[in-house]
């Protein structure tokens, strides 16, 4: 039951990209078509969920013991940088089409924020190693489905007559702004 | 990239504006929108934030030689996140209240790509002088706009600024603008408004 309510407070109370603002960037360049949204969030979900569990390990069994948790920032980017590259191999091994789709976006996930600050937040917060894993499978789909929300709306948003200093990035921002507040609304699902 | 012919002085000022990483670039976007609920807490982000470009770029424009070409990222990261790890341990010293509001928002300028985008299109580019001129100049346009935004949301959301309060009892203050929708909507308007003094004064 508490893994149930950590699952969905990462994915839709406390959402990453809709109230931490982690891992906008991705969310304002690949959110201009649903199915690129869904695989780029799918990307992220995979290397969230693998990079918790890794990060979990590496801070609670190396840096810790050794007393080197100064270490923390460097460790974990390093971790994240080397994941990403092995997800990107995969990929373009796997599907070619699928790896034409995300484009530059994949090696970006390195310097996507929600990724970096998962591995923050379960430090902060002390997660065990399954709520750490849970957090990260939540977090991932929370960003997935704000991303495929947006690219939804911005396709219907290209036949929509938007004033032209605001199309793009501004009108894009101001679709988020009216997303995260019908995200407050679940503010009240789990009391904590 | 950067012409040698290009003049110092300009090297350091399309940071400001004709480049600004936020409003021309949209980089950086994430420290932007978390952290500008308040001027102070702008403030804050935008000096750690150019004392971590100013010091890789110093770093990365000497060893740009160096390096080899292809573990260049992940040296660039290595650095930055080095230099990210002193301004959070000295802000956690000397400034607790500020450090404790940014949180998890400071050890994330290791992945602010402002940083990394200079090092990338730049620094590894270019001798030390104008890598500095260059990050001081990014620097700038960065924390402008932090600040622009930090105190339009802390006017509107509660009604004070630095912490002053400088409107009186007759107005009641926007909640949301403190909170994350106001964040969106503020930068929304400000990249809208940008873009139209833009084309008003010809540049596209």
């Amino acid at each position: 039951m508490k893994l149930m309510l950590l699952f969905l407070s990462a994915a839709i109370v406390n959402n990453f990209v809709l109230s931490y603002f982690l891992g906008i960037c991705p969310f304002v360049g690949v959110s201009k078509r649903v199915s690129s949204a869904l695989s780029m969030g799918l990307a992220v979900t995979f290397v969230m969920t693998i990079s918790a569990t890794v990060t979990w390990l590496i801070y609670n069994l190396i840096l810790v013991p050794y007393n080197v948790e100064i270490l923390e920032y460097v460790a974990f980017i390093l971790v994240i940088a080397s994941l990403v590259q092995l997800v990107e191999m995969f990929i373009r091994k796997v599907s070619k089409p699928l790896y034409d789709t995300m484009g530059i976006y994949l090696p970006l996930i390195t310097t996507n924020c929600a990724i970096l600050g998962l591995a923050l937040f379960a430090v902060l917060r002390e997660y065990s190693f399954i709520e750490s894993l849970v957090f990260g499978i939540g977090a991932g789909v929370g960003f997935t489905l704000a991303l495929v929300i947006m690219a939804g709306i911005r396709e219907e948003l290209e036949l929509s007559p938007v004033p032209k200093h605001f199309q793009g990035a501004g009108i894009t921002m101001i679709v988020a702004g009216s997303l995260a507040l019908a995200f407050m609304g679940f503010a009240g699902l789990i009391a904590n | 990239m950067a012409k040698k012919n290009v003049s110092l002085s300009a090297e350091f000022l399309k940071g400001i504006w004709n480049e600004n990483p936020i409003l021309r670039s949209l980089l950086g976007l994430c420290p932007t929108l978390a952290v500008t609920n308040s001027a102070i807490n702008g403030l804050a982000m935008g000096l750690a934030t150019i004392f971590v470009l100013v010091s890789s770029s110093i770093l990365i424009s000497l060893f740009r030689k160096r390096i080899p070409h292809q573990v260049r990222i992940a040296s660039y990261v290595v650095v930055i996140a080095t230099f990210v790890t002193l301004a959070d341990r000295y802000m956690a010293a000397y400034y607790p209240v500020i450090s404790k509001a940014l949180g998890p928002y400071v050890p994330l300028i290791v992945v602010n790509c402002i940083i990394l985008g200079r090092q990338e299109a730049f620094s590894s580019k270019n001798g030390v002088g104008r890598s500095i001129l260059d990050a001081l100049g990014m620097g700038t346009g960065f924390i402008m706009v932090l600040l622009v935004l930090g105190s339009v949301r802390e006017i509107l959301g509660s009604a004070s600024l630095f912490n002053f309060t400088i409107l009186g009892d007759w107005f009641h203050p926007w909640m949301i603008m403190i909170l994350p929708p106001g964040a969106f909507l503020t930068l929304g308007l400000l990249i809208g408004l940008a873009n139209w003094y833009n084309e008003k004064r010809g540049i596209v």
